[in-house]
């Protein structure tokens, strides 16, 4: 599945929705059973941090290590099932123009830039706190700081060697690069679009991301 | 030594330890695998955090001088001893419906405790005694298991990682509850159904001085234990008196 580039037959201008999402901001939304989510790098190298929920019973989510043992692969890709914690299929990976994704790097913090970069860092923006935000202000959607699973980095390339390093590369992802899925049910779709300011991979410098979703194809 | 107990394979368990104390894991017969999640006590929102783990030291694996981190930027413990040299935390669990297609449906009414426990609902039972549930289960840790990634990406798992004897020992470095399993590691192609039994051995030990080899491993687990260590200074972690 690795390294597959499958472009999408999708129009932009039959989509049902299309929203710019900025860097540093959140985006939350139901995706319906059978329609597709696009997700696009508007100017390259940017990671969307994602998470899935069941809108049903949000206490099934997104499985990052089900959905990589299940595959036998730890990217994702074209064909790739998006697994709960349930081991069912969420969404599947239907378009890709990228080629290889990351769900084992997670989402960055506050707390874990501590970690990573320096103890002053501690009150720079990330991802987590974004999260912390949506889950806050969506009370509809039941979700709270224990939801906040392990993600998928969407265009975020973290290569894993056979000596068990773990490397940050350069993007494989590029300006207008997108990914496409379909959700398998009903899911609500959680993504922060990452502010980071210390980490090379996007150059420093974070750039927005934009969502398209279609309707189920009732053909 | 403070304790010393002998889990079967294929069972659970769940303790609470301060810091300044070490667990001690001894795979007795080789090729155990022991799955582990780790939560802060006095709040179990705080835990333990894999991608954070594994990206704050640039691993795959989990060896000697790793530190396992929280999602508080905190170190929960670090690997102070390791005679294996690799063990997962990407692979998470068997669940109930995986132990029946591979190892068939032993139901505990006819199998009593040769039943075929999973590792998802071992955690469920566990965590559940701490008001923990489905929301709250994370990517665990796999004592004695090894699954490599290849170039590209593909994932193989090494039946002959762990052998009789092998041993791993955690320091923590802040108080902890711990949920563990032997079930068996998901990956585990055996034909029968694997129990293998793990000794658990708790002590008391020496805190980290400032040439740890756990401190030193990395640049980041200097700030890790320096968040660590604040935390402690602030009285929300006890030494064990």
């Amino acid at each position: 599945m690795n390294a597959v580039r499958r472009r999408s037959e999708l129009l932009a201008a039959e989509a049902r929705y299309r929203r710019v999402i900025p860097a540093g901001e959140y985006w939350i939304e139901v995706i319906k059973d059978g329609e597709v989510l696009r997700i696009v790098d508007v100017e390259g190298n940017q990671s969307a941090d994602t998470l899935f929920f069941n809108a049903a019973d949000p206490a099934e989510r997104y499985s990052a290590v089900d959905t990589i043992r299940e595959q036998r692969n730890v990217y994702l890709g074209v064909g790739s099932k998006l697994l709960s914690t349930d081991c069912k299929v969420m969404a599947e990976i239907v378009a890709d123009t990228v080629g290889r994704h990351d769900t084992l790097g997670g989402a960055c913090a506050a707390e874990s830039n501590t970690v990573r970069y320096a103890l002053e860092k501690r009150t720079m923006h990330s991802c987590r706190d974004s999260y912390l935000l949506a889950v806050a202000e969506q009370g509809r959607f039941g979700l709270g700081k224990r939801d906040l699973t392990h993600n998928i980095n969407f265009f975020m390339n973290v290569p894993v060697t056979p000596a068990g390093g773990l490397d940050f590369a350069d993007g494989l992802s590029g300006p207008g690069q997108y990914v496409e899925m379909r959700a398998a049910m009903d899911i609500v779709v959680l993504i922060s679009n990452c502010p980071q300011l210390n980490n090379p991979c996007n150059a420093y410098n974070p750039t927005p991301l934009e969502v398209l979703i279609w309707i189920a194809d009732v053909r | 030594m403070i304790y010393e107990t002998l889990i079967e394979g294929g069972k659970h368990w769940s303790l609470t330890v301060h810091a300044g104390m070490r667990l001690r894991l001894v795979d007795r017969g080789g090729g155990a695998n022991v799955g582990m999640l780790f939560y802060n006590p006095q709040n179990t929102l705080e835990r333990y955090n894999a991608p954070d783990t594994l990206k704050c030291q640039h691993t795959f694996k989990l060896t000697r001088g790793h530190c396992l981190y929280s999602d508080m930027g905190r170190i929960f413990c670090s690997i102070v001893a390791d005679s294996v040299g690799w063990h997962d935390t990407v692979c998470g669990n068997t669940n109930r419906a995986q132990i029946i297609a591979r190892w068939g449906a032993k139901n505990y009414q006819t199998y009593r405790n040769d039943w075929t426990q999973n590792g998802h609902d071992a955690f469920l039972v566990e965590g559940g005694k701490y008001g923990l549930g489905r929301r709250d289960l994370a990517a665990n840790v796999n004592w004695f298991s090894k699954v490599t990634a290849a170039e590209d990406g593909s994932m193989q798992f090494d039946p002959g990682n762990s052998r009789a004897d092998a041993s791993v020992e955690l320091r923590f470095e802040m108080d902890t509850l711990i949920l563990m399993h032997t079930c068996p590691h998901p990956m585990n192609p055996a034909a029968e159904y694997p129990r293998c039994p793990v000794l658990v051995q708790v002590d008391k030990t020496e805190a980290a001085g400032r040439d740890d080899f756990c401190r030193n491993a990395r640049p980041e687990n200097g700030r890790g234990f320096a968040n660590t260590e604040f935390y402690r200074a602030c009285g929300c972690s006890t030494e064990q008196a």
